[in-house]
């Protein structure tokens, strides 16, 4: 694991925190990574070091006497499908069918430790572990039947969870009759090898979500859906703006509200009720006046505001002479690309429910992170995280969005304050408010070629996207990379929280190295599959894009060819992926109609290759607002889009065609699927828009204006 | 002020006594428990709280509960009819139509109220149809696809 370089380039952001040195981030990798970039707390992180995935199968598994497998995992459920691929991993290395696993996710009493649900990280650091004690599990109950049936253990094989006799079938024992429910004190003496790749009877075989039935039936709970007796609701009051002071609160008309509980302690002031509306009510009569800070910076200017405060850059990746390659270059481009904030925007708001017993909390969180929210919470309480228990139900989505946990923290606040159970589900301006935006960011690139297209030159500086992506991979001899703040830091010169958004970093520096190649390809007059190849060295990278021109039938010329056909590709978890889409622009309106988008991806071992072409079509949908429609607009520290009136969603009328070709590299290692596939849409829409009108596109997202701008700007 | 609002939900008869003013939304999840219509947006913006009034798709989140006296609510908890679950609802599960699932109760209701309104409806009218319902996971596709398999089992009728 720790000879991945793909990792490395993922994760260079993390690498770069102060706190945590590289030898122990590869240290721990294997684990589980230390990770907590939203609290910026040395002392948490210490806490976190040494920490990784347990080497006892029992802490994986648990064979019932009804040989039923439960499966634990510290690993959340946000719609990913890990609640099916994960216990597909399991059945496959146990023999036994999927349908007899029951997962336990996130529930931080019962399950392994784990740093969270991000980072495309489920099947490809947490997937080896739990095969591997699957494969354990199997091989101590071989023994254990061995033992029972008084057969050589070369003689059994198993079928369904019974081991049996090859040579009589009849002498056999099942799984549930060898461990009765108990933990299995036993150990392989050696640990067993995973499956072969051509011995796989479930992984890298469709399946439907485990999880539909329950999800279309209403059953499906979600942290808002949990109930307990004698449970409030609570609202609390909120600053007009980031930065602003309360000046004074005034609860007095609140608390004439039949039922109504107020709270006061410090910065926190929340109305409670038994009724979630009835709580608003209450909130919507506190009297109170706040201390807004004069704007300074909104979302035109902030483009600016990040350059002029821009801190020491680091390099990601370098080599040969920039002079020399500038030498080289017959051609010389130098492009700056915009990127403004993006919001999560799930459709389950961060909602979390707090039960405060004596030095004793439970909290059911929607939550990609329960392990590090408990340690927060725990904090914030007083109390020993063994004290805590965080239990994740069904998460309505997460993006990254929902790694931290600021409901759960004043929910139990709230709870132990009152004594009562207390849910906080924010309302979808509070989800706004709060929201880790994706950053705002800006990337300046100066490149050159030879007039017969051989990329010469790569100068690329990042300023606060981050490093994820940042780093080129085609065959240019003379190239540097820098990066400046980063993803997940948040704090100045951002006016308000930034973090993880799907593939962070990685849309914005895609975004923009692909948009540059592709001015490169049309400056040396190529077609830009052609060019690509030309500069590509690497093999994985080369396959995918082949693999995607195949099979959307392109045919080359040099853009703009008035077609409406773009291409981009980039890497991500591991995974390369190369997208080519069409699109219609209205040049009167600016309005862009993305009609068709086809996607290869080289993610090696599919687990579920059903629930990857999701993934993939999900990826490629969501990237279709931060393309062309999601921008969070902003006044200084006020945000201004508050719901989806002006925080425009794709919808069902954005659709485009969508194609998905997964590779069949079934003997290759798993990597990351959740994320790589909506690197590319900024770059593959913006490319097929300069291949229809001539006119490039250099910030997202590209709107009507924008797009009626830059064609003007052509003409 | 407090007012005795009856109203048959999912078949049977109830009678609540609250502020009539308050959102159908709340008083479902809360007085009655009935946790399957979701909150999203508070706005009609988002279409997760769906239910059907009527068999007509509403946003409880903006209707009073008042409205709702003398008529027949119906959420998602009430779709199935023992035990055997609507063809929409088969539909969307032998298309993968769902990641996350919380757009999903109002999903289902919305394209229901469209099947009622339009029992054969082509894929744009499910595209315009199903527009005002937002789905962030990227279901959307197989959304469609699962409303046409219904409609079509459904054999142009709207139940059953």
């Amino acid at each position: 694991m720790s000879q991945n370089l793909q990792n490395e380039i993922d994760f260079h952001d993390i690498l770069t925190d102060p706190n945590l040195s590289r030898r122990d981030f590869l240290k721990t990798l294997g684990g589980g990574i230390i990770i907590l970039f939203w609290v910026g707390d040395a002392s948490i992180l210490e806490a976190q070091r040494g920490r990784g995935y347990p080497e006892d199968f029992n802490a994986y598994l648990r064979v019932g006497p009804d040989g039923r497998v439960t499966c634990f995992t510290g690993k959340i459920e946000q719609g990913q499908g890990a609640i099916t691929s994960l216990p597909q991993m399991l059945a496959d290395e146990m023999d036994i069918s999927p349908d007899v696993v029951d997962m336990v996710m996130g529930d931080t009493s019962q399950c392994p430790w784990d740093m969270g649900t991000f980072g495309s990280m489920t099947i490809r650091f947490f997937g080896p572990p739990l095969r591997a004690a699957g494969a354990e599990a199997r091989k101590v109950l071989i023994e254990l039947a061995a033992e029972q049936l008084q057969v050589p253990q070369e003689r059994l094989a198993v079928e369904n969870g019974v081991v049996f006799d090859k040579q009589n079938k009849d002498k056999k024992v099942t799984y549930a009759d060898l461990a009765k429910g108990k933990t299995i004190a036993r150990r392989a003496k050696e640990k067993p090898p995973v499956k072969d790749p051509s011995a796989f009877q479930v992984m890298n075989k469709p399946f439907l979500r485990r999880d539909s039935r329950e999800k279309v039936t209403g059953a499906a709970q979600y942290a808002g859906d949990i109930r307990l007796p004698d449970m409030l609701y609570a609202r609390l009051l909120r600053p007009p703006a980031h930065g602003a002071k309360l000046k004074q609160a005034d609860t007095a008309a609140a608390e004439k509200i039949e039922g109504v509980t107020v709270v006061r302690e410090g910065d926190l002031i929340a109305v409670l009720h038994k009724n979630p509306d009835q709580a608003g009510e209450a909130l919507s009569r506190i009297n109170s006046e706040f201390d807004v800070p004069a704007a300074q910076v909104d979302d035109e200017t902030i483009f600016e505001h990040l350059l002029a405060n821009a801190g020491q850059e680091r390099v990601v990746a370098e080599g040969g002479q920039l002079e020399a390659g500038e030498k080289q270059s017959e051609i010389v481009v130098e492009q700056t690309y915009l990127d403004g904030y993006k919001a999560h925007a799930a459709i389950e708001t961060h909602t979390a429910l707090a039960q405060v017993e004596g030095d004793k909390a439970t909290v059911w969180i929607s939550t990609q992170t329960p392990f590090p929210t408990r340690d927060q919470i725990a904090r914030a309480l007083g109390f020993t995280p063994e004290n805590v228990r965080v239990i994740t139900p069904f998460v309505g989505g997460g993006f990254g969005g929902k790694s931290p946990g600021q409901q759960a923290i004043e929910a139990a606040r709230l709870a132990k304050a009152t004594g009562k159970p207390v849910q906080v589900c924010w309302t979808r301006e509070e989800e706004f408010f709060f929201d880790s935006f994706r950053p705002a960011a800006v990337v300046k690139i100066k490149s050159g070629i030879t007039k017969d297209g051989k990329a010469t030159l790569w100068d690329y500086k990042v300023y606060y996207a981050g490093d994820r992506g940042a780093a080129q991979f085609y065959d240019i001899p003379n190239h540097r990379t820098a990066s400046t703040g980063s993803s997940f830091s948040g704090g100045p010169p951002h006016l308000f929280a930034t973090g993880a958004w799907r593939a962070p970093a990685n849309n914005t520096n895609t975004f923009a190295r692909e948009s540059q190649i592709d001015i490169m390809a049309s400056q040396a007059k190529m077609d830009p599959v052609e060019f690509r190849l030309k500069n590509l060295k690497d093999e994985r990278a080369i396959r995918v894009l082949k693999a995607a021109a195949e099979r959307f039938n392109w045919k080359p010329a040099p853009a703009p060819s008035s077609r409406g056909l773009g291409v981009a590709m980039g890497i991500d978890s591991d995974t390369f992926v190369a997208e080519i889409a069409e699109v219609e622009v209205d040049r009167r309106t600016g309005r862009v109609r993305v009609k068709r988008v086809s996607c290869a991806q080289d993610m090696g071992l599919a687990i579920n290759p059903q629930g990857a072409t999701i993934q993939m079509e999900g990826c490629i949908t969501m990237g279709l607002g931060y393309t062309l429609t999601e921008d969070v607009h902003f006044r200084g520290g006020m945000i201004l889009d508050r719901n989806f009136d002006t925080y425009e969603l794709p919808r069902f009328s954005t659709l485009p065609k969508i194609e998905t070709y997964i590779l069949d590299l079934k003997d290759e290692p798993a990597h990351g699927g959740g994320e790589p596939a909506i690197i590319a849409v900024g770059a593959v829409v913006a490319n097929a828009i300069h291949d229809a009108t001539g006119a490039r596109l250099l910030r997202l997202p590209m709107t009507p204006d924008r797009v009626r701008k830059a064609i003007a700007a052509t003409a | 002020m407090a007012e005795t609002i009856s109203f048959t939900l999912n078949g049977a008869p109830v009678k609540v006594t609250t502020d009539g003013q308050r959102p159908l939304l709340w008083v479902l999840r809360t007085d009655f428990n009935l946790t399957g219509t979701k909150f999203g947006c508070g706005q009609a913006q988002c279409g997760a709280c769906t239910v059907l009034v009527d068999n007509k798709a509403v946003r409880s989140c903006v209707y009073p509960v008042r409205n709702a006296g003398g008529r027949e609510v119906r959420t998602i908890e009430g779709l199935s009819k023992n035990g055997e679950l609507h063809p929409l609802q088969k539909a969307f599960i032998a298309h993968d139509g769902l990641q996350c699932g919380f757009c999903t109760p109002g999903m289902i209701l919305t394209a229901y109220s469209l099947l009622q309104q339009n029992p054969q409806p082509t894929r744009e009218e499910i595209i315009e149809g199903m527009d005002r319902n937002l789905c962030r996971c990227g279901a959307h596709t197989r959304i469609i696809d699962a409303i046409q398999a219904a409609a079509t089992a459904m054999k142009g009728g709207t139940s059953k």
